[in-house]
């Protein structure tokens, strides 16, 4: 089925469209106006995207491959992202993971049985400073212990606004919540 | 002598609800703009120089310099594209800047802009910050709504939109030209310069390249002057003005940001601001900017016996009595880079720490040219043989070839071997 993008998400493409000189330079601005819509990145999105900004597919995969914050195949309702790099591994980011894995039951890269959690190693989040670090979603959380996460996942697994929309979006209609 | 905390730049920090409007302009937010538009494009532009800013996202190059070589052309328009893809490991100081006191980031490009004839601000947010994202859009949007921005600024002749636009996570979009590419709606691959960004940048039109921090400082510039701003530095004399802000994170007490003036050494950064090394441990290394930075070891001296060496005045001193400016790390063999230093302590594994940043510029490696692309990727394989104790005598050697490889000089030797004398001699013609 073609894929299309709601109202509510087309008004907020319409209004970045006059910003830039060049229909191109949107490219980045819609795939992430889609991925907040439909989850993940999918071959049907990738044509809607072409069409919308008159470039080639190829143009469009070539920067979905190119962006580690586009999902290339579907993640689970929540996206955790644990910082492996070198000031949050000295601190203890490798603990972290290992505990993730085990409450988690999954490997980095994989999705929990119930479709919950996607759990993914991220490179430097520029959280240095609070490490170890993890980031849920939109949001960051510092210094962890591997007690801490027991309440971070749960208060994840019972909000339950937005559905797939939940794979955060820079740009997308949640960014533009009041908070 | 303890470190002067000068509070400039963090002014807001600790402010309730320091992102809003309304605190921003209780603590006398955008009295600086009025002035710099009472002063005139020319004369900002000038301040700014005599500030001796140094550009604040790792190359350190001279900001009002930069600014001069803005080459307008009456058919494009200018362009400042503000860098805020903060990435490199160890570096945190332009999120605090974003989150805490957006507004004066605003104001800085407003004036950056006036400066330079300028009638659109892109700002470059790395995709990952969304907080980030979000207090910048809400800064720009009461800024609208207040006048500062929009068909006519403070009632002046002067037309400004900033376009807040997101990345998409690629550490290398933080290089500019990469940046311009990513904001073109292209792969993030570097652009061969010349030309560079002033005079051919973003959509084809001259381009200034900026660091977020660098422009959120020129309020306080404006505020100051640029000759007292610059005399707030301990580098004044070596033409690297002001004060900055420094990150620190690791094996310390009290990780985290702090304001000093330029060049106070990295050991009152540890100590002082840092809060030391964590209990009970000892210093064993530290990167002094950010991971592409190498690395000091405080048993290192200067030897610089030399009267005419730039290290001279700290001759037998350790590396971190070194007071860190732009000239200075890079006399050391270091880089000042982003100023935000990662503390290891004699518990670490530096062979566990080559493996981990090899894997991370082996992840983020754009893809576009082959030395780094393959190269980063045995470097990490290699690291990671070396700590499990798989390396044997022959490692250095293959890595050495490797590395030959990569560069193309194994080939070329090879060739020569032959008596091909040419070989690698870019004037012959093959």
């Amino acid at each position: 089925m073609a894929f299309e993008l709601t109202p509510e998400r087309l008004a907020i493409f319409e209004e970045l469209l006059p910003k830039y000189p060049t229909k191109q330079a949107l490219t980045i601005p819609l795939l992430h106006i889609c991925q907040e819509q439909a989850g993940h990145i999918s071959d049907e999105v990738i044509e809607y995207v072409a069409k919308k900004l008159s470039l080639s597919t190829a143009d469009v995969k070539g920067v979905v491959t190119f962006y580690t914050l586009f999902q290339q195949k579907p993640v689970g309702r929540n996206v955790v992202w644990v910082c492996r790099t070198l000031s949050c591994e000295l601190m203890g980011a490798r603990d972290i993971t290992r505990a993730l894995e085990e409450k988690l039951d999954c490997h980095v890269g994989e999705t929990t049985k119930d479709g919950e959690f996607t759990l993914l190693e991220a490179e430097c989040l520029a959280a240095c400073g609070g490490g170890p670090m993890i980031q849920l979603n939109d949001e960051y959380f510092e210094n962890l212990t591997p007690e801490k996460l027991d309440a971070i996942l749960d208060a994840a697994r019972k909000k339950k606004d937005g559905g797939c929309a939940v794979t955060f979006s820079p740009v997308g209609i949640r960014a533009r919540k009041e908070h | 002598m303890p470190v002067e905390n000068p509070r400039l730049l963090t002014k807001n920090y600790d402010t309730p609800n320091s992102w809003t409007l309304a605190a921003y302009e209780a603590s006398g937010g955008y009295q600086a703009l009025r002035k710099a538009i009472a002063m005139g494009p020319a004369a900002i532009r000038e301040e700014v120089k005599a500030a001796n800013l140094r550009g604040r996202g790792g190359a350190g190059f001279a900001a009002g310099v930069k600014w001069s070589f803005l080459k307008t052309s009456p058919d494009k328009p200018n362009y400042i594209a503000v860098n805020a893809d903060e990435g490199e490991p160890g570096t945190i100081k332009d999120r605090t800047l974003m989150e805490k006191d957006p507004h004066r980031c605003v104001e800085g490009f407003i004036i950056a802009a006036y400066a330079l004839d300028v009638h659109t601000v892109f700002v470059y947010i790395r995709g990952e910050l969304v907080l980030a994202i979000k207090r910048i859009e809400q800064a720009v949007r009461e800024a609208r709504a207040k006048g500062y921005l929009g068909d006519k600024v403070i009632d002046q002749d002067f037309k400004l939109d900033i376009v807040v636009h997101a990345g998409a996570g690629a550490y290398i979009c933080g290089e500019e030209t990469s940046l311009l590419n990513s904001l073109e709606g292209l792969r993030g691959e570097p652009r061969l310069k010349p030309p560079f960004p002033a005079v051919v940048g973003a959509f084809g039109a001259p381009t200034i390249v900026n660091n977020l921090e660098t422009l959120a400082t020129v309020p306080t510039i404006i505020e100051l002057g640029g000759d007292a701003f610059s005399k707030l530095s301990r580098l004044h004399h070596l033409r690297d003005g002001g004060v900055r802000l420094y990150g620190i994170s690791g094996h310390v007490n009290r990780p985290g940001v702090y304001e000093a003036p330029v060049g106070i050494t990295l050991r009152e950064l540890i100590d002082d601001l840092g809060g030391g090394v964590r209990k009970g441990h000892t210093l064993k290394a530290v990167i002094p900017g950010g991971s592409s930075t190498p690395v000091l070891r405080e048993q290192d001296v200067v030897h610089a016996p030399d009267e005419k060496h730039p290290l001279h005045a700290w001759h037998g001193k350790s590396h971190l009595d070194v007071p860190m400016g732009v000239d200075t790390m890079r006399g050391l063999g270091t880089m000042l880079g982003t100023c935000c230093a990662i503390v290891m302590d004699e518990t670490t594994s530096m062979v566990r720490v080559a493996e981990n940043l090899m894997m991370f510029y082996a992840h983020e490696s754009c893809g576009q040219c082959t030395p780094c692309r393959e190269g980063c990727a045995w470097m990490a394989r290699l690291c990671q043989q070396v700590r499990r104790r798989h390396g044997h005598a022959g490692r250095p050697r293959h890595a050495r070839r490797r590395r030959q490889q990569h560069h193309g000089q194994h080939h070329l030797r090879a060739r020569r071997r032959r008596g091909d004398a040419h070989a690698g001699d870019p004037e012959a013609v093959s």
